[in-house]
């Protein structure tokens, strides 16, 4: 059989940087590819290579046995191929159709033809069996409807090869699982598929083949029947991988954390945390599971002192009433928080790492004394957790903005942890994190719980909670609708309790 | 049809019913006392020929993702242009042409360093009001005419209408040419590949992008042709409504417009009435002050379009929305 596409000796570098070195690949009509890889193995880069967004320093790109170079997005859509994009691309005020056919709109006359567009979205939708209004706005879908919409966007385009880079990165376990059944039915139905992932469940439950990347090098390329989740970490890391976190028993003691009747608003001033109660011992982790935006990000901020608490109280350490207080003050009474947005409330790019890993203790007596800073101090201190955390950086005095996103979020969890909190939220701790640095900060996160910190976790990945929480509670629409022991505890059931199922 | 016409009010009904006491009230105004009432509303329409123009230039490039805070200078230097071109070359219609051109050619200078060069876009707009202002005072000479007097036409039929008939459809060729676009730019943006497409680029270019869409492009070649918008709007001050010319002669209509145009929500249609109603109110302060009804001063009616512009604002932030890459230089590649 002929290949849909064959990519050949291609290496594309960004100033030092070699994203991709000599790789090689090919896919046949109808065939589920996965590359997998690390964050900055070059997944990424090969893709938009493929689709157009950047041109290859060298090695060719055959579609359908013709080799000339891919220009831009529309030559490649031209030539029969779409993508996906993790980050979204649909305008969210516009209506679906709209959406469709932007770019390649139907037209009487001059007038834009959205009557032939609703048709269009409407026939697209039922072959992959789904059903949408044309004329609902994007911003009012949810997150998994968007994605498919970003399919059907890409289907409209008559594509032979979809390209779909991180798609189950945003969604439920629910979600995934409808998503992985649609590409299977494309797949079916001659479209050939390439998907970008590092989570290795999805991997071997959908792909015919895998190739495995690292460090912009092919490391390996294997038949999905042919291999485990072992072995294909192993690939990706290039060292053997522990998957599963291992951790005694918890030994919970006192209340760390006791939040009763808590009630916040989000931005928009709409309830998002509704009289929720929750309570946090010593010694404990405790998992908060539920679909994004159903307040988990409130009520983290609330804690933290970042946004206003309506009503409700939060008692900290059984004794501290943190409900009016700010971040400031939480933090002295050694509450450590890893925020969900490292790069806007994490971490200041611009500033060194030295500084990052003292962002809020800056002036505590052991950096600063009389209020001249303590460089010595500081740049020990930095010293210290970089090769505590393995940090892969130049020097400390390298800025945050030059790190991977997985050294910058061990930047943020050493300083939290080297503070030694009583209470410890983590918000999506390992948010776009790879595999090896996973592993690491979950036992960094247990080690603090052993040592009698109480933990907090707040986690879309219900695989993270699961493994890593003692004590697990389902948030939906800002209300706790049921808690559990980890041990034992079903997938399935706890997938049907996030989204509002009993 | 009917249904149709039907369906639309029952969508629309907030506006509908609007439009409905508006239109009842100015006709039982008109009933009372005709010629107040055509005046007044004639010097509404007079008052807002040039801030909707302006306004249409910022919608143009604030849909596209490009702010205009030059508008003011656009406006001034077109103004300037048009009318000593028109008194040196002896021709008014050349003076249009070249009050209409200067717009273009200072909104293509605000499209080439803000889009392609991603200078800021604020910045931009100050060098251009900066420029506008310097300009126009240096080579201000006294004592030119214009040759000849813009003529007015009458639309036929509707300037038949009473009351509407002799205020919109009795104008010059710029006041006529602003209903057209107001009607042209609202059709175009909702329902045109055109505006689909210039309404994703200010919205999120990057999906525009993926989409084969050239963003750079499309953003320099509206906010380019917005700029003729600027030069009718500066062209009808000293051609059409004044005969004249003087220092700072637009007296901050170009940042008024950016006003109305947050208070129409970046919609031509509403961005007119909004202008109206701003114009309207004016002409009320003045009529009242003219009819001894309250005695203050007229420097204080002077003031009122702009202590209106701030309670606008005031109000309307939070309330409308603008398109979401306003302001944003796009870097291909970077979404």
């Amino acid at each position: 059989m002929n290949a849909l596409i064959e990519v050949k000796g291609v290496s594309k570098s960004f100033g030092k940087v070699e994203a991709n070195k000599n790789l090689s690949m090919y896919v046949n009509p109808g065939e589920i590819v996965a590359l997998l890889g690390e964050n900055g193995a070059g997944k990424s880069t090969l893709v938009k290579q493929i689709f157009g967004l950047i041109t290859p320093d060298e090695g060719t790109i055959t579609v359908k046995g013709d080799a000339t170079p891919i220009k831009d997005p529309s030559d490649a859509i031209e030539r029969g191929i779409g993508m996906v994009h993790q980050h979204f691309q649909l305008v969210p005020v516009m209506s679906v159709a709209e959406n469709i056919v932007l770019g390649n709109e139907p037209v009487k006359g001059l007038r834009l033809n959205l009557n032939d567009a609703r048709t269009l979205v409407k026939e697209i939708a039922s072959k992959i069996g789904m059903d949408v209004d044309p004329d609902i706005a994007i911003e009012d879908l949810p997150v998994g409807t968007q994605q498919r919409v970003e399919i059907l966007k890409a289907l409209s385009r008559k594509v032979d090869l979809l390209i779909l880079d991180e798609p189950t990165a945003v969604l439920t376990p629910q979600e995934t699982d409808e998503l992985l059944e649609v590409m299977r039915s494309l797949a079916r139905s001659g479209t050939a598929i390439v998907f970008i992932t590092h989570k290795l469940r999805e991997v071997l439950a959908v792909a015919d083949r895998i190739y495995v990347l690292r460090d912009g090098e092919l490391a390996g390329e294997v038949h999905a029947s042919d291999t485990n989740e072992a072995a294909l970490a192993q690939l990706m890391v290039g060292r053997e991988v522990v998957l599963r976190v291992h951790k005694i028993p918890a030994a919970p003691k006192s209340e760390v954390l006791n939040i009763s009747g808590l009630s916040v608003l989000d931005d928009r001033k709409l309830v998002a945390v509704n009289n929720l109660s929750l309570n946090v011992k010593a010694g404990e982790i405790v998992g908060v599971a539920g679909v994004e935006g159903n307040g988990q990000r409130e009520l983290v901020e609330a804690i933290a002192g970042m946004r206003k608490i309506e009503s409700g109280t939060i008692i900290a350490f059984g004794k501290e009433d943190i409900t009016k207080s700010n971040p400031f003050k939480i933090h002295a009474l050694g509450i450590g928080h890893i925020p969900e947005d490292r790069e806007k409330h994490g971490l200041v790019a611009s500033y060194s790492l030295a500084d990052n890993l003292v962002l809020n203790r800056f002036s505590e007596p052991e950096f600063a004394s009389r209020g001249v800073r303590n460089f010595k101090a500081i740049n020990e201190n930095a010293d210290e957790l970089i090769e505590k955390f393995d940090i892969r950086t130049s020097s400390s005095k390298a800025s945050a903005a030059s790190l991977s996103g997985g050294n910058k979020q061990k930047v943020v969890v050493a300083r939290e942890l080297s503070a030694e909190p009583g209470l410890l939220i983590a918000a999506q701790p390992t948010r776009g994190v790879d595999v090896g640095s996973i592993e690491f900060i979950h036992n960094q996160i247990v080690a603090a719980r052993d040592s009698g910190a109480g933990v907090l976790l707040v986690s879309a990945e219900l695989d993270e909670v699961l493994s890593l929480a003692d004590r697990v509670l389902v948030i939906h629409k800002g209300q706790i609708v049921a808690e559990m022991q980890s041990e034992g505890a079903d997938r399935v059931a706890i997938g049907r309790l996030m989204t509002g199922g009993h | 049809m009917v249904n149709t016409l039907l369906r639309y009010i029952s969508n629309h009904k907030l506006s509908f019913f609007t439009s409905v006491i508006v239109i009842v009230g100015m006709y039982w105004f008109y009933f009372v006392d005709a010629i107040r009432a055509e005046s007044m509303l004639g010097f509404a329409w007079r008052y807002s020929i040039p801030l909707v123009l302006a306004a249409m230039v910022g919608i143009i490039g604030e849909r596209s993702g490009v702010v205009n805070i030059g508008i003011e200078g656009q406006m001034l230097t077109s103004a300037f242009i048009g009318f000593f071109g028109a008194a040196y070359t002896g021709s008014l219609i050349m003076g249009m042409f070249l009050g209409v051109g200067t717009g273009v050619v200072m909104g293509a200078f605000l499209a080439w360093t803000t889009v392609k060069w991603q200078m800021d876009q604020i910045i931009a707009g100050v060098v251009l009001n900066i420029v506008a202002a310097g300009i126009t005072s240096f080579y201000y000479t006294q004592g030119q005419l214009l040759p000849t007097l813009m003529p007015k036409w009458s639309v036929p039929i509707l300037s038949d209408i009473p009351l509407i008939g002799p205020v919109f459809f009795e104008r010059g060729f710029f006041g006529l040419a602003t209903l057209v676009f107001v009607v042209l730019l609202q059709i175009m943006l909702f329902r045109t590949r055109w505006g689909l497409r210039t309404r994703a680029i200010g919205e999120y270019p990057s999906a525009a992008d993926t989409a084969g869409i050239d963003v750079i492009k499309m953003r320099i070649v509206n906010v380019t042709i917005a700029g003729a918008l600027a030069g009718c709007a500066g062209a009808y001050l000293s051609l059409e409504a004044t005969s004249t010319f003087e220092r700072g002669f637009t007296a901050g209509r170009g940042f008024l417009a950016l006003a109305i145009l947050i208070f129409g929500a970046w919609y031509p249609n509403r961005v007119m009435f909004a202008a109206l109603f701003f114009g309207f109110t004016t002409a009320l302060a003045s009529q009242l002050q003219a009819d001894k009804v309250v005695d203050i001063p007229q420097q204080f009616v002077n003031l009122l379009p702009y202590v209106m512009t701030l309670i606008v604002l005031a109000l309307a932030v939070g309330r409308v929305r603008p398109p979401a890459a306003v302001g944003q230089p796009f870097v291909k590649g970077s979404g």
